[in-house]
């Protein structure tokens, strides 16, 4: 029976984002022949670019980041924490783990982990505010996050000037380039083989991320914390149920002290594989921004499970990637932001229809253990449950204790 | 238009081409027949910034370049691909790897943010030429840049505007704060103070590093020229912000006030409504760099390295269009020129 049961729930949980994949595709085909172009060429050219050696690097790559920014914001999620921030963070972040690691005078040895570690507390300092915020004055982290986002871009600018953390190279400003020993070891020895046996030779330029590694490690991480701890199960309550956590002895303030910590900690690490990993070595004025926003719907598209998440980076970046020489065949390469909308909106209606199929069959399977064999109308089936999960059995023992209160009591 | 003129008639004698009228150098036996059978195999691909087309600016001065070296060259096959909002290098690693790939062999970048990615993907293909607009940081045996002192041309739309300000009080209104529009700022103060000392300077940027939307927004550019036309008493504006440059157009024309623009003569692709307030541009001759870039690779003169555009080369030059102001101040702005030229006038670059 709970054998059963799992494989019909694992059945659900995948039918959500396939349904997704298949209606976003569908929508996509129809609005292609609308504008005139062919739909089997689009994605043939599609299919083809994410074979090549370079897109697949590129795809890895980008979801690597993609990832990390997506776990930052599921933290949050996890207990109903909306941290918009990521962005602010990660590029403050980046900025001055820049500054730190192109600082002259420091041994070699120390100055990759004081990048990591100047990024990871300027990333949990900076969404530190908005929860502090939170706690002491009620100061909704929504609205505190993007305000955060447009001050984190104002402090980037004035400590990137000339004089401060900026140095102007023609027509160009930058941190100070991060010398060879603060560089993240690339995954090139280990990937460009690997790659090799699939027949994919990359450009010599093109380097799987190390910080690959870090990615899987963090979510591996994120899994055990959510899932095996005491703080994961506090997390979880706090999310389920504020007042329930509070009632059961949770301290709240601490919780969300804590995971805006870890969430901004982790956005910190975001821009690390483009700091010292890429061509710059630098946080110039051209480093990416935006990555945290894509972070929000990539979590939201990995329902904000470490796995879900992981294919969802990688979906993404597969679609960046491969439409990306679809302007070379006179087709908007705009397709692939319409198609990451599609997929998204997919997302939401799968899941939703997923959710409803789920809770009608358990209550088709809890209204014939309860021994009515004939089908019972989804509403009768829909008030049960609500019953059970909102505690019957409690209520039942309080009207039995007190029959003349019963009316109270459901009222309540 | 002078600049491409003055540009391609140096590429043509570099390039001992002889139709510019200037007559061929000794090694010119060339005509063009020969040119225009070359020009087939030249495949051409421009890589924008964010943005692309339709900044009436930068951008699609870089386009007017291409179109013009199409219609030369003969050309038949151009391809444009522009860069997208919050893209990463590898984005446009592999926007220049597909232009290769795809067999373009002269492949243009316009904007500095383009030097990274074409450092590293440019030994990958010997056999294209590559080329970037505003960055000389790509160096490389397959790469030619051209960068520009707007400093220069800044000046003297500085004096422009101070000598034709009426209030004593002039603004700025620069895209995004970066070392690249301090350079116009630096170049127009200098020109202004030259003209008319203790001349009041009023300026605004629109965005900071990273948030590049001031070179998109018309409706920052207006909020800020505005502030500048109302509050400050300012009555004449040096615009330097690609796109937003439309806004501050706008509201000269509200305010009954004069405006100058930068990069192309803006006052021809202007909306008439607001064509009496742009009296100037600085210019800035991006698409005869692309012009001349493409003549080179045609006839196999193209040679490594950066090339840099003054007022001396007819790289950057200005316009005035508002004929009151031409009798008014030509004579003075042409010694001005005549001076940087010479080397009399030393224009700082940096605020």
């Amino acid at each position: 029976m709970t054998a059963s049961l799992r494989l019909r729930r694992f059945l659900l949980l995948l039918a959500a984002p396939v349904l997704a994949l298949v209606i976003s595709l569908v929508a996509v085909t129809l609005l292609l022949l609308a504008i005139g172009n062919s739909p089997g060429e689009t994605f043939q050219t599609m299919l083809r670019t994410g074979t090549q050696p370079n897109a697949v690097v590129d795809i890895v790559n980008k979801g690597t980041f993609l990832y990390i920014a997506a776990l930052a914001v599921a933290i949050g999620f996890k207990m109903n924490l909306f941290n918009i921030g990521v962005d602010g963070q990660y590029r403050l972040a980046a900025l001055i783990a820049a500054g730190v690691g192109g600082a002259p005078g420091i041994p070699g040895f120390l100055r990759l982990p004081l990048i990591l570690v100047a990024a990871v507390l300027v990333g949990a300092m900076w969404a530190g505010i908005a929860a502090v915020l939170k706690i002491t004055r009620g100061v909704n982290e929504v609205l505190s996050t993007i305000m955060l986002n447009a001050i984190a871009t104002a402090a980037t600018a004035y400590l990137l000037q000339d004089g401060g953390l900026g140095v102007i190279t023609g027509n160009s400003i930058g941190t100070r380039p991060v010398p060879e020993s603060g560089w993240f070891p690339s995954l090139d020895p280990i990937a460009r083989p690997l790659l090799g046996a699939f027949g994919l030779t990359p450009s010599p330029s093109k380097q799987v991320y190390g910080f690959l590694v870090v990615a899987v490690l963090l979510g591996i991480g994120f899994w055990v914390l959510v899932n095996r701890t005491r703080f994961g199960f506090d997390l979880r309550a706090t999310g389920a149920n504020p007042s329930a956590a509070v009632a059961s002895g949770i301290n709240v303030k601490r919780m969300i002290l804590v995971s805006m910590l870890l969430s901004g900690a982790v956005a910190g690490l975001v821009g690390m594989p483009l700091l010292l990993e890429s061509s710059g070595h630098n946080y110039s004025q051209n480093f990416p921004t935006g990555i945290g926003f894509t972070g929000i719907a990539v979590a939201l598209l990995g329902r904000n499970s470490p796995i879900g998440i992981a294919f969802a980076a990688l979906l993404w970046a597969y679609l960046d990637v491969t439409t990306a020489p679809l302007a070379l065949f006179g087709i908007s390469d705009k397709l692939s932001a319409i198609m990451q909308a599609l997929i998204l909106l997919a997302v939401v209606v799968a899941y939703e229809v997923v959710r409803r199929t789920t809770a009608a069959s358990e209550q088709r399977r809890v209204a014939r253990e309860l021994g009515d064999d004939t089908a019972p109308a989804p509403t009768a089936g829909v008030e049960m449950s609500k019953a059970s999960r909102a505690g019957m059995p409690t209520d039942k023992a309080e009207s039995a204790d007190r029959p003349g209160t019963a009316d109270t009591g459901t009222r309540r | 238009m002078s600049i491409a003129a003055a540009l391609l008639a140096g590429s043509m004698v570099l390039a001992a081409c002889g139709d510019s009228g200037n007559g061929g150098t000794p090694e010119s036996p060339a005509g063009g027949d020969s040119e225009t059978a070359e020009a087939s195999d030249l495949r051409v691909g421009l890589a924008y910034d964010i943005g692309g087309r339709g900044d009436k600016s930068f951008n699609d001065s870089a386009a007017e370049g291409l179109e013009a070296a199409t219609g030369e060259l003969g050309l038949t096959d151009v391809q444009e691909l522009a860069a997208e909002a919050d893209e990463v290098d590898a984005d446009k690693e592999a926007r220049l790897r597909q232009l290769a790939d795809a067999g373009y062999n002269a492949i243009i970048c316009v904007g500095f943010a383009y030097a990274p990615a074409l450092a590293t993907v440019a030994p990958d293909y010997p056999d294209v030429d590559f080329t970037i607009i505003d960055s000389a940081d790509a160096t490389g045996d397959n790469i030619a840049s051209y960068t520009f002192r707007e400093h220069e041309s800044a000046y003297l739309v500085g004096a422009i505007a101070a000598l034709t300000s009426q209030t004593g009080t002039i603004g700025f209104v620069g895209g995004v704060e970066t070392p690249l529009i301090q350079k116009f700022e630096a170049g127009y103060r200098a020109g202004a103070e030259a003209a008319v000392p203790g001349i009041t300077i009023v300026s605004n940027y629109l965005t900071q590093i990273p948030d590049f939307t001031g070179f998109q927004s018309p409706q920052l550019g207006q909020a800020a020229a505005e502030g500048q036309y109302q509050t400050d008493d300012a009555d004449v504006i040096y615009a330097a912000a690609g796109l937003s440059n439309n806004g501050v157009f706008t509201a000269a024309a509200a305010a009954g006030a004069q405006a100058i623009g930068t990069d192309s003569d803006q006052f021809l692709t202007a909306d008439p409504s607001v064509q009496s307030a742009i009296i100037a541009s600085a210019l800035k001759g991006v698409g005869a760099a692309v012009q001349d870039f493409l003549t080179k690779v045609a006839d196999g003169s193209i040679e490594p390295g950066n090339t840099e555009l003054g007022l001396a080369e007819g790289g950057v030059d200005y316009v005035i269009n508002d004929p009151a102001v031409q009798t008014a101040v030509e004579a003075q702005i042409e010694e001005f020129k005549q001076g940087i030229i010479d080397g009399d006038i030393a224009v700082p670059d940096t605020l």
